[in-house]
């Protein structure tokens, strides 16, 4: 057994036993990996509250023979406290989670997704930031970092640019926005798409922080839909806590 | 390999909370090695638990041979703070500790978006339709501190707080018996956020 050192984001936990758990990691070197807590569900516990989901943390692992580590050591990087303290920002944070989880390979780096998961929590703890807009840019987001990005100046069935045809609507299966000839999927308001072009060309930093826009509520669920075609699953995230 | 009702006992006793199949193997030949009564004891002790054992129409506890858990059906008990929690076993750490006479009401697990886990899944409903039809002034809410149970408490305390009733948490500090250089930065910081006036 070899020691490993890395950073990496608690995606999930599960029970093991009477007081451990396995814990899943989005690491920055080493991509997704599963570790065992060992009686970290004691009160009197070295990991306390260290190996929960949405810590930021630096570790040390034993490797595992098997697809298992053991975690040695664990210290906070950033245990985002204002996340965890407000429920909007909590379950917005667990839908990115789940989507990371979904999207990381297991001992395969991928350091973009992880500097963005980081990056998305980060302004998810910044309390000036409205909470609700932060899961759909990163979804989108990371739709381009797997090149599944959508087509969002054209329609994406018969090619017709921006202009010359109305986008109307939005399907992932078909590669992005509709002209009203091709529409399918669902209908896309021209607010929403201007707000879609700011996520993805760069603007996100000034759509975050300012005051709320027209048409995020349609990113939302546009975005969310974008993933799960993609994913080929739901969001259970999403979808247990729609109505909270 | 085995056959028969032994292959049937491993089998089942293989189905248990973290048992595998050795495990398994190593309880059945150990009931087959012991005297047939104490086999039949712990037969008749599962057979009764399943036969009178129900849930509590109140609280959700487990109630032993009627419609009320012990809890419920104590007079003394004080109907006017409700203590929240996930499961019936936390009802057991609480009462051990002697410092509680009111009721309980029992959630049935914790919100767990990832696990796709919802309010309908949790007796949310039956809480709010309590606290509403009985005299309920306090509800403590004993969820467990971790990412479900916070999350959990703070969607109770969204739902409870316009029925005008006073909503607790349980505080979140250091173990006693621990060392501090061991504890991690929310306990310790959460420790430091409830300190409290010491009597000189």
């Amino acid at each position: 057994m070899s020691l490993l050192r890395d950073q990496g984001v608690v995606l999930r936990t599960y029970r093991l036993g009477e007081a451990d758990r396995i814990v899943v990691l989005l690491t920055e070197r080493h991509g997704k990996v599963r570790a065992v807590a060992k009686g970290v569900r004691r009160t009197s516990s070295k990991f306390g509250a260290r190996v929960e989901p949405l810590s930021h943390v630096a570790l040390l692992l034993w490797e595992g023979r098997g697809d298992l580590d053991i975690i040695n050591q664990a210290e906070v990087i950033d245990h985002f406290r204002v996340v965890r303290d407000d429920l909007d920002r909590v379950t917005a944070g667990l839908s990115m989670l789940e989507v990371a989880d979904q999207l990381a390979q297991e001992r395969h780096a991928d350091p973009r997704l992880y500097a963005m998961l980081v990056g998305a929590l980060r302004a998810l703890a910044d309390e000036t930031v409205d909470p609700s807009l932060v899961p759909p840019a990163f979804f989108l987001k990371a739709l381009v970092l797997e090149g599944a990005g959508p087509i969002i100046d054209a329609c994406a069935s018969c090619g017709e640019p921006d202009g010359s045809v109305e986008l109307v609507a939005f399907d992932l299966t078909e590669g992005g926005t509709l002209c009203r000839g091709c529409r399918r999927g669902r209908p896309l308001s021209p607010d929403a798409l201007v707000l879609v072009r700011r996520i993805l060309g760069g603007g996100l930093a000034s759509v975050l922080a300012g005051p709320p826009l027209p048409g995020a509520d349609e990113v939302g669920g546009l975005a969310t839909e974008a993933m799960e075609a993609h994913l080929d699953r739901r969001l259970r995230s999403v979808r247990s806590v729609a109505h909270l | 390999m085995y056959t028969g009702p032994l292959r049937a006992l491993i089998d089942e006793l293989g189905m248990l909370p973290g048992v595998g199949p050795k495990s398994a193997q190593r309880m059945a030949f150990h009931i087959l090695k012991v005297p047939t009564e104490d086999a039949l004891r712990l037969s008749d002790a599962i057979v009764s638990v399943k036969e009178r054992t129900t849930l509590c129409a109140v609280c959700f506890n487990v109630a032993e041979g009627g419609e009320l858990c012990g809890i419920c059906a104590d007079d003394r008990r004080d109907p006017s703070v409700l203590c929240v929690v996930e499961d019936p076993r936390d009802i057991v750490s609480v009462e051990r500790t002697g410092e509680f006479s009111g009721r309980y009401h029992v959630l049935g697990g914790a919100l767990n978006p990832l696990e796709g886990v919802g309010p309908e899944q949790l007796r949310v409903r039956e809480l709010l339709a309590r606290v509403e039809a009985h005299e309920v002034t306090e509800a403590i809410l004993c969820t467990n501190p971790n990412l479900e149970g916070e999350a959990t408490a703070m969607y109770l305390a969204r739902l409870l707080k316009p029925l005008g009733i006073r909503i607790t948490r349980l505080a979140s500090g250091l173990p006693v018996g621990g060392d501090l250089e061991y504890a991690d930065e929310l306990t310790l910081g959460r420790a430091l956020e409830g300190r409290r006036d010491l009597e000189g």
